[in-house]
C-alpha cells in the first residue's frame, strides 16, 4: 500500500513537471506532437529507472561507506551521462525500431533535470532501494502523462487564434499554468 | 565570427537581446521553481552566476587542451565541482536559504544555460571575452529571477524581499506563490517582452 501511495504521489500529486518544475526543457521542446511526446516519455522513464537503481547503489555502497558524500553531484551526473550513452548504444544494437523511436531523444536526456532531480530526491528523502525504484517509476509515469496531455493540447492549439505576442513559448507557459492548477486539485488526496 | 564585436556588446547582449530566459528559454527549471519570493530568486541567480563565471574561467583557459570528443563530459565535471562548492558555501553561511532552495542548488549542474554558454562561447573565445559574456548572461538571468520573484511575492504575499508593501486591505493571491503562478507569470512576461520587441522594431 505504501508503494502504491508513493507511486501515485510521484506521478500525480507531486507531478515532477507541474509541481517540481523538473524536465521543463523537453516539456516545452518535445510537446508539439503526441507521438513524439510518448516516445520521449518512454525514454525518460527508462533512463530514470536505470539511473535510480545505479545512483542508489553508488550512494549507499560507495559514497557512504567511504565518507565521500561530497562527491555526490559529480558522481551522479557522470553516471547519468555515461548511462545515457550506454543505453543508447545498447538499444541501437538490440532493437532497431526502438532506437528509431527513442534515438534522437536519448542524448537530450543527459541534461534533463528530472533524472538528476530524481536521484537527489531519493537521497534527500532517504528512500530504501525498492522505494526509490517505485519512486522512479511514478516520476516517469507522471512525466509522460504531463508531456502527453501538453502535446494533446498543443495539437489543438495550433489551430486556435492565439494573440500574436503570446504565440510560441508564452501560450505554452499559460497552458502549463492551467494544467498545474488542475493537478493541484489532487493535492488533498494523500 | 565575421566582424569583431566590442566587449560592451558582448556584455549587453545577455541582458536583453539574447537574455538566457526570455530569448533562449534556457534555465527554465530554476527560474520557475525558486521564484516564489524575490530573495530566493536573488540567491539562485547569484549561485548560478558564480558557477557560470568560475566554470567559464576554467573551460576557457583549457579550451585548447581538452580533446573535442570528451569536452562535454569535461564541462559537466567542472560545472558539478563548482556547484558542490556553491552548495557547501550556502549550507555553511546561509543555512536558511540553502534549506529553502533544497535540491534546486545541486540542479544547477544540469542548468542548460551554463552548459550552453560553455559550448557556444567559452570553448571558442579567449578568457577575458568569455568572462564578459558570462557576466552579461548571469546578470540577465538574475534580473529575470528578481523580476519574476518580486511580481510573485507582491501578489502572493503582499511583500517584497520580506518587507510588507501592501497593507491589510490586500488579500494575497495564494496561487501566485504556488506552481501555477510561476507558469502564468512567466507566460505573461514572455508575451510582454515579445510586445516590447515588436514595438522597438516598428519604431
Amino acid at each position: 500500500m505504501t508503494y502504491f501511495l508513493l507511486f501515485f504521489s510521484a506521478a500525480i500529486v507531486n507531478n515532477f513537471v507541474l509541481s517540481y518544475f523538473l524536465g521543463i526543457c523537453p516539456f516545452v521542446g518535445v510537446s508539439k506532437k503526441i507521438s513524439s511526446a510518448v516516445s520521449m516519455g518512454m525514454a525518460v522513464t527508462f533512463v530514470m529507472l536505470i539511473s535510480a537503481v545505479v545512483t542508489w547503489l553508488i550512494y549507499h555502497m560507495i559514497l557512504v561507506p567511504f565518507h565521500v558524500e561530497i562527491l555526490e553531484y559529480v558522481s551522479f551526473i557522470l553516471v547519468i551521462a555515461s548511462l545515457v550513452q550506454l543505453v543508447e548504444m545498447f538499444i541501437r544494437k538490440v532493437s532497431k525500431p526502438l532506437y528509431d523511436t527513442l534515438g534522437i531523444y536519448l542524448p537530450l536526456i543527459t541534461t534533463n533535470c528530472a533524472i538528476l532531480g530524481l536521484a537527489l530526491f531519493s537521497v534527500l528523502r532517504e528512500y530504501a532501494f525498492l522505494e526509490s525504484v517505485v519512486f522512479a517509476l511514478g516520476a516517469g509515469a507522471g512525466f509522460t502523462l504531463a508531456l502527453v496531455i501538453m502535446a494533446g493540447i498543443r495539437e489543438e492549439l495550433a489551430l486556435a487564434p492565439v494573440p500574436r505576442h503570446f504565440q510560441g513559448a508564452g501560450i505554452t507557459m499559460i497552458v502549463a499554468g492551467a494544467l498545474a492548477l488542475a493537478f493541484m486539485g489532487f493535492a488533498g488526496m494523500i | 565570427m565575421a566582424k569583431p564585436v566590442s566587449l560592451k556588446a558582448e556584455f549587453v547582449k545577455g541582458l536583453w537581446n539574447e537574455n538566457p530566459v526570455m530569448a533562449s528559454l534556457l534555465g527554465l527549471c530554476p527560474t520557475l521553481a525558486v521564484t516564489n519570493a524575490a530573495v530566493n530568486g536573488l540567491a539562485m541567480g547569484l549561485a548560478t552566476t558564480f558557477v557560470l563565471l568560475t566554470s567559464t574561467l576554467m573551460i576557457s583557459t583549457m579550451r585548447n587542451l581538452v580533446p573535442h570528443q570528451v569536452r562535454i563530459a569535461g564541462y559537466i565535471v567542472i560545472i558539478a565541482t563548482f556547484v558542490t562548492v556553491a552548495d557547501r558555501f550556502l549550507a555553511a553561511f546561509f543555512p536558511e536559504i540553502s534549506a529553502t532552495l533544497g535540491p534546486y542548488i545541486p540542479l544547477i549542474v544540469v542548468n542548460c544555460l551554463i552548459l550552453g554558454r560553455q559550448e557556444a562561447f567559452s570553448s571558442r573565445n579567449p578568457v577575458g571575452r568569455s568572462l564578459v559574456d558570462s557576466l552579461g548572461m548571469g546578470l540577465g538571468f538574475i534580473m529575470v529571477l528578481i523580476v519574476l520573484g518580486s511580481i510573485r511575492e507582491i501578489l502572493g504575499s503582499g511583500s517584497i524581499f520580506g518587507v510588507t508593501v501592501l497593507g491589510d486591505w490586500f488579500s494575497p493571491w495564494m496561487v501566485m506563490i504556488l506552481p501555477p503562478g510561476a507558469f502564468l507569470t512567466l507566460g505573461i512576461l514572455i508575451a510582454l517582452v515579445n510586445w516590447i520587441n515588436s514595438r522597438r522594431i516598428a519604431a
